[in-house]
């Protein structure tokens, strides 16, 4: 594929909102996760809570987006100029030459799950001022971040699990690539839910400590919450030597069971090898990975034989996920900005919560953060229905000097 | 500036299950003028799938399955091979419904196969188990311009693969009280088998994406077709399928987002 510019990028998870509290705290080998004080649940398990949804406002014209999910979503646009950045986007090419794709799992299905709680004794109806669309419904954040944009080009919402949002990245490329649009606002947004809460813990996934990715001893996740976008456009409109470029994307499907990865991990090393094969580059050529590892026994046992099969015990990877928790359909957006940040700062993120790896894993797994200068990062995304996303991330100037 | 070709593609197969529409051939004659008898959209067992899975799936992806198998069977095409683009307005209502219901109960259990299932891309999934097809697939949402974004999606997907890909578009009702803020009329897919080339030397219709229009949305003649196609998100389709029915070239504009309609030049 051609190369993109992430002409500006911003995260914000439990561990802050925007890029300065994100670099600080990935540079700490710091943790948000706290047990879980979220709702009404009563579940002995951590989450990654993002501080200040409940506060935040939608403008008064947009009420009929206001849900936590949509919250978040604005929470995370106003960090790091991005709304600004995307509404300038849309002035210089126009509104229709930008499209707005994002990635969500449970969307403001939040909402839904309280309204259940107030249905009608006699009819069962849903309460008075339910907004099913401006809510619960897919495509809802898509919606509202183009009213708040003023993009007007293709949207849509993906919502397949915790690729989601990473999926964009390459669904964008494309538009980009055969001239439908000159630029894309991509991210994810996933919120805290019962559905997901509850859910995962009846799979028996969910830890009842800090997840610990790729720990001999790991036991589960824990749920997080984030919202992270990315403007990506032609590396021409942001020709400065530290910007990141997407430089491939490969995707793939287990073809195997509902809730568990495929055991060797084949559909997640055919995304991985194909992310290196649409950015023309080697397996050599990667220099850090941000693993997918959700921190449940199976997930990480078949992503690190993929890896293995594919990059030995030679490249640096870790898991963020023990920073943020699992942050489900917006974990794709989130790590591709962690990517980024790692390829911008020269930092690779550690991995708070692992103790003791597990010695069947034979990866170069990084528990603490370090310095290092990396030109090429890869980002793995991985989801319920055997769904697989990887991303392939450079530095322009790594770019450039390799075609010099 | 650089020119871009218009996305386009080869239609080499066609599915299609609604109320009293069984397949493409009855849909074909519908559109084309035959009489309708709107009776249930069939929903057929999901004999693909391994027996263990058969039970735990709901009707979104049976419909969804049978759509996609119809359209594969049309074109003589291995599901294995295929990358697939599913686009739903907003997945398994039936499922979400019972989640729902628990979680506002005191005890909170839900069954881990509804949690599974409650995965946007739960019909993707199950194809893959169900046919052995590891390229990609993805699932897109746009309310009700959902088939005009997985139309958009599949066509970009195929021009950067230059491999065919099998878009799957279905909506289904919502049981109460979740239908009272999200009507849809009557449970619908439809399924096309997208490919780059015409193969051999039968001649397939082609589509070719003519751009962003602000222009109204075709509608449909028949007062009861156009009612299914306003009431069903997926049968935002039915405007191309219609064309292609009746064997006439021309541009179907099919309803996308606000102020943005897809015209769709097609070719038969």
């Amino acid at each position: 594929m051609s190369p993109l510019a992430l002409s500006r990028y911003t995260a914000t998870s439990c561990l802050g909102a925007g890029l300065a509290a994100t670099r600080a705290a990935l540079a700490a080998g710091r943790s948000g996760l706290t047990p879980c004080d979220f709702e009404t649940v009563a579940l002995d398990t951590w989450i990654g809570r993002v501080a200040g949804v409940e506060e935040v406002a939608l403008p008064p014209q947009l009420a009929a987006y206001d849900c936590r999910n949509n919250r978040l979503a604005l929470l995370g646009l106003q960090q790091d100029g991005f709304l600004d950045a995307a509404r300038a986007a849309v002035a210089r090419y126009g509104a229709h030459r930008v499209a707005v794709l994002l990635g969500t799992s449970t969307s403001g299905i939040l909402e839904t799950e309280l309204a259940y709680r107030q249905r009608d004794p006699a009819t069962g109806a849903l309460p008075p001022g339910f907004d099913y669309r401006g809510t619960h419904n897919i495509y809802s954040v898509a919606e509202f971040t183009r009213e708040l944009t003023g993009a007007r080009g293709p949207a849509w919402v993906s919502s397949t699990a915790c690729s989601s949002s990473a999926k964009v990245f390459a669904s964008a490329a494309r538009l980009i690539e055969a001239g439908l649009v000159d630029a894309a606002i991509v991210g994810g947004v996933d919120s805290l839910c019962l559905t997901t809460l509850y859910g995962f813990n009846s799979l028996e996934l969910v830890a009842a400590e800090p997840c610990r990715p790729y720990d001999a001893a790991r036991k589960g996740i824990s749920i997080g919450e984030a919202a992270a976008f990315a403007l990506l456009e032609r590396p021409s409109a942001a020709p400065e030597g530290d910007t990141v470029l997407l430089l491939g994307s490969g995707e793939s499907s287990d073809a195997y069971h509902m809730s568990s990865p495929h055991p060797e991990g084949r559909g997640a090393r055919q995304a991985m090898e194909q992310a290196l094969a649409s950015a023309a580059l080697e397996a050599d050529a990667i220099d850090y990975i941000n693993l997918h590892g959700t921190g449940t026994p199976s997930n990480d046992a078949a992503e690190g034989k993929a890896v293995q099969a594919l990059f030995g015990d030679r490249v640096p990877a870790s898991s963020t996920k023990g920073a943020t928790g699992h942050t489900l359909g917006a974990a794709g957006a989130l790590e591709a900005v962690f990517g980024a940040l790692a390829l911008a700062d020269g930092l690779i993120p550690g991995s708070p919560g692992t103790r003791a790896l597990d010695p069947a894993l034979a990866l170069r797994y990084e528990c603490g953060p370090r310095r290092a200068s990396l030109q090429h990062v890869l980002s793995n995304s991985f989801g319920f229905g055997g769904t697989n996303c990887s991303l392939l991330f450079g530095r322009l100037a790594a770019v450039e000097g390799a075609r010099k | 500036m650089t020119l871009y070709q218009p996305l386009s593609a080869h239609i080499a197969g066609i599915g299609v299950l609604g109320p009293g529409l069984a397949d493409w051939a009855a849909a074909r004659a519908v559109l084309a003028g035959a009489p309708w008898t709107p009776t249930a959209t069939p929903m057929p067992a999901p004999e693909s799938l391994p027996p263990a899975e058969r039970r735990r799936v709901g009707n979104v992806v049976r419909l969804a399955l049978a759509a996609g198998l119809q359209a594969v069977a049309a074109g003589g095409a291995d599901a294995a091979t295929l990358a697939t683009v599913f686009a739903s307005s907003g997945g398994d209502g039936a499922n979400c419904h019972a989640i729902c219901e628990a979680l506002a109960s005191g005890d909170r259990l839900i069954s881990p196969t509804r949690f599974h299932n409650s995965v946007n891309n739960a019909a993707s999934g199950y194809w893959g188990i169900a046919t052995g097809a590891q390229a990609a697939s993805t699932i897109v949402s746009a309310y009700d311009g959902s088939f005009a974004a997985g139309l958009v999606e599949a066509l970009s997907q195929l021009r950067a693969s230059a491999a065919p890909v099998l878009l799957i578009a279905y909506d289904l009702p919502y049981p109460e009280p979740l239908g009272a803020v999200r009507p849809q009329g009557a449970a619908f897919a439809t399924a096309l088998l997208l490919t780059p080339d015409s193969h051999g030397t039968q001649v397939l219709p082609r589509l070719a994406l003519a751009g962003f229009t602000c222009c109204a949305c075709d509608s449909l003649a028949d007062p009861a077709l156009d009612a299914l196609r306003r009431d069903v998100p997926a049968a935002r389709a039915l405007p191309l399928l219609a064309r292609l029915a009746r064997g006439e070239a021309g541009t179907s504009v099919l309803e996308y987002l606000d102020g943005l309609a897809l015209a769709v030049d097609v070719t038969p």
